[in-house]
């Protein structure tokens, strides 16, 4: 390998003033990389297509309706009024399917995704807005720390390979092999019932209304501590252990010696040589998880009772709530496709070789 | 990557070997050069059925690797011998003895109606298991024909099968699940092995292409293609043994995935409390109130198993990718041998200098 290597590295010079493609590619690189921009755009525009289209079919297929359990839970409503109900959830069956589906389409290019049977007729935009920053909030923030933990600590492992600190892979990976709902039970049976350091569940008191005071933002930390805490030992061993793998792998490239025969500090080739080329693949899966920070949390809201948009997406199922439920997987979808399309742009930027192979 | 370097470079071997051989019949001067290396007593083995299989089966070949096959062959032997194994049928009411904590009776305790906890949790193990094995059987067989077949061909098929992926790897799996199991009444284990196994099989895919991809354009392919092989031996004879260990570390992950999911759909209640497995016992703890009441040999035990199960999978995982990629181990072992010499990997080169002349001096 090394030696195929030095060939090419001494042939490059020549190609270059050759004029061959080595030349092209390096003039390329400022170019906007519109052939990648467009693929990315279409499968981005197709996958949406096929998940709303999942999306308008799912509820439809299933068993029971959202009016006759409505029916069940409130006896004094008139057949009238469930008929007017059925009309009002697009579920009359005098249209044909595919008419239904224009309908769905129609609804939702005006942003108008229904009303939630479950939350006394609200629209579901409002329900789901007033779960999402709860979500976001928590999760986001407890994604961030874990993401930063275990990179740097990957880092950190991977540099000093061999020493003691190797044993924190196995130990990282044990914790979040075992199932997180089990971790979130054991830390409320351990942490909130025996030692009562911390509330069980909800995001803050009962009897407490949302405000901007240094009072209720306690509150909200002293309950998010909790989740917060599991989902960043859950997910940590994952980081760290992508990271600490890169990293042995950068470690022995050839520009990691000659900085260091260079007489460089370590600190130096540590962070700015084999770091920053390591971390790449990091951050796109930390692109990539921003997006299942919506929807990877459904097993934490329902240990913790937390009430964000997986609750919501529970309770809907429960309830066969059809509005509910296909707007909150509508949302889940989105911030994935979103994330998806910050991964690809972050690394177009970060990483050159993306734009160049286009061009 | 480097593993398949490895194979390749066996290849290599095997062709230089029969190359010797046409060389002895022709015998010019230097094929006695090389003959005279190795013995003409042991002509080159065949590479027999048992050895071929030996080393489609290498990158289970290291310590960790053989660590993880133990304690799943373990869980495996269980589900196959609940019946024998478990003391009491695992629905067996008691109202004797409810909440009792273990006894030589009842080693693990028994449950709110006096069911025994180990019983309830061997016969769980089987559901577990053949979830997980069912779902990743399914999962890994869609990933080799998606992945194989969109990296080996090219043009708009290719990019279309990878689109396909795409998709699957987006979609959110866990809240799609839930949807889809809440059609059914009582889905069958059968049917969330299936729906799993449809949702877990895009990474895997997307992993075998871009290894396709690369191994396409090697010698040997190209060789192949030049021979006129179809590409169905193509694939199955020159390309599937270059990627048996990522398609073993996408069934064990996909594994891990399924028995996570599984256990996680049961203690949300999604699957019905009828099949037996370690998230419905967790789920009936839970409701309970056994996590409140501190009755730990009902919540630990189901936990714990999953979390060996776990354990035990990305051990094996662990083995795979040091098989894949050597300098996983190497840089340890690398790091500990300098260290024993009073030398630091990451130390510049002037001090190791120094430190080898003080140990020549000494």
């Amino acid at each position: 390998m090394t030696a195929i290597d030095s060939s090419l590295q001494t042939q490059e010079p020549d190609a270059i003033s050759a004029g061959t493609t080595a030349t092209t590619a390096v003039k390329g690189r400022g170019r906007v990389p519109w052939r990648f921009l467009g693929n990315r755009a279409l499968f981005y525009l197709f996958t949406l297509w096929a998940a709303i289209t999942i999306n308008f079919f799912v509820p439809r297929l299933m068993k029971g309706d959202a009016v006759d359990q409505y029916l069940a839970r409130n006896r004094n409503v008139s057949p009238e009024a469930a008929d007017a109900l059925r009309a009002l959830l697009g579920l009359d069956t005098d249209k044909s399917l595919l008419q239904q589906y224009f309908d769905y389409w129609n609804l939702l290019l005006h942003g108008d995704l229904g009303v939630s049977l479950l939350h006394g007729l609200r629209p579901v935009t409002e329900v789901i807005s007033q779960a999402l920053p709860w979500t976001v909030g928590l999760v986001g923030f407890a994604t961030l720390v874990a993401f930063t933990i275990g990179t740097v600590g990957g880092a950190i492992v991977g540099w000093r390979r061999g020493s003691r600190l190797d044993a924190l892979i196995p130990i990282t990976t044990f914790l979040s092999t075992i199932p997180y709902f089990w971790l979130g039970l054991l830390a409320i049976a351990l942490f909130s019932v025996n030692l009562g350091w911390f509330p069980i569940g909800k995001a803050y008191g009962v009897g407490v209304t949302p405000e901007w005071s240094f009072e209720f933002i306690g509150e909200v930390i002293h309950h998010g501590f909790l989740p917060a805490t599991t989902i960043i030992i859950a997910s940590l061993g994952g980081w760290m252990l992508g990271m600490r793998n890169m990293m042995l792998t950068v470690l022995d490239e050839d520009y990691v010696m000659v900085a260091q025969a260079k007489g460089m500090p370590n600190d130096r080739v540590l962070w700015r040589y084999a770091a920053r080329n390591a971390v790449l693949p990091q951050i796109q899966s930390f692109a990539l998880s921003l997006g299942f920070i919506v929807g990877g949390t459904i097993v934490m809201e329902m240990v913790f009772s937390y009430p964000g948009v997986g609750k919501l997406l529970l309770d809907a199922t429960n309830a066969k709530d059809y509005a509910l439920m296909q707007g909150v997987f509508l949302v889940i979808t989105l911030s994935v496709l979103l994330a998806n399309l910050l991964a690809d742009v972050a690394y177009a930027f970060l990483d050159p070789r993306t734009r160049q192979t286009e061009a | 990557m480097t593993a398949v370097n490895d194979r390749t470079a066996q290849n290599d071997g095997a062709a230089l070997d029969a190359d010797g051989a046409h060389r002895q019949a022709g015998v010019p001067a230097t094929a006695t050069v090389r003959t005279s290396q190795r013995p003409a007593s042991t002509p080159p083995r065949k590479p027999t059925f048992w050895s071929k299989l030996g080393s489609a089966f290498a990158m289970f070949r290291n310590p960790k690797s053989i660590a993880g096959l133990s304690i799943l062959g373990f869980f495996v032997l269980v589900a196959i011998f609940a019946d024998v194994l478990a003391p009491y049928p695992p629905t067996r009411i008691d109202n004797t003895a409810r909440f009792q904590p273990p006894s030589a009776a009842h080693w693990l305790g028994t449950t709110h109606i006096g069911e025994d906890v180990l019983s309830q949790v061997i016969h769980g193990t089987r559901g577990v298991i053949v979830v997980g094995f069912l779902a990743a059987i399914i999962a890994t067989l869609i990933a080799i024909v998606i992945g194989v077949i969109s990296g080996y061909l090219t043009g708009w098929r290719s990019e279309s099968l990878s689109a396909l992926t795409n998709v699957f790897l987006v979609i959110p799996g866990l809240p799609l699940i839930i949807i889809v199991a809440s059609m059914f009444d009582d889905p069958p284990l059968i049917l969330i092995a299936l729906v799993l196994g449809l949702i877990g099989w895009a990474w895997g895919a997307r992993v075998l292409r871009a290894q396709t991809m690369s191994l396409r354009t090697r010698d040997f392919i190209q060789a192949a293609r030049a021979n006129g092989e179809p590409m169905r031996r193509i694939i199955t004879v020159e390309m599937l043994p270059n990627l048996m260990a990522l398609i073993a570390a996408s069934f064990v992950g996909t594994v891990t995935a399924a028995i996570l999911g599984l256990t996680t759909l049961s203690y949300i209640g999604v699957i019905p409390v009828t099949t037996y497995n370690w998230g419905t016992i967790l789920n009936w703890a839970s409701a309970q109130g056994a996590f409140r009441q501190n009755q730990w040999w009902w919540y630990l035990p189901p936990g714990l198993c999953i979390a060996a199960i776990g354990v035990a999978l990305s051990l094996i995982n662990f083995g795979i990718d040091e098989y894949v990629n050597p300098r996983l181990r190497s840089a340890g072992e690398r790091a500990r041998a300098m260290k024993k010499k009073g030398m630091n990997v990451n130390d510049t080169v002037t001090v190791v200098r120094t430190n080898t002349k003080t140990q020549e001096n000494a």
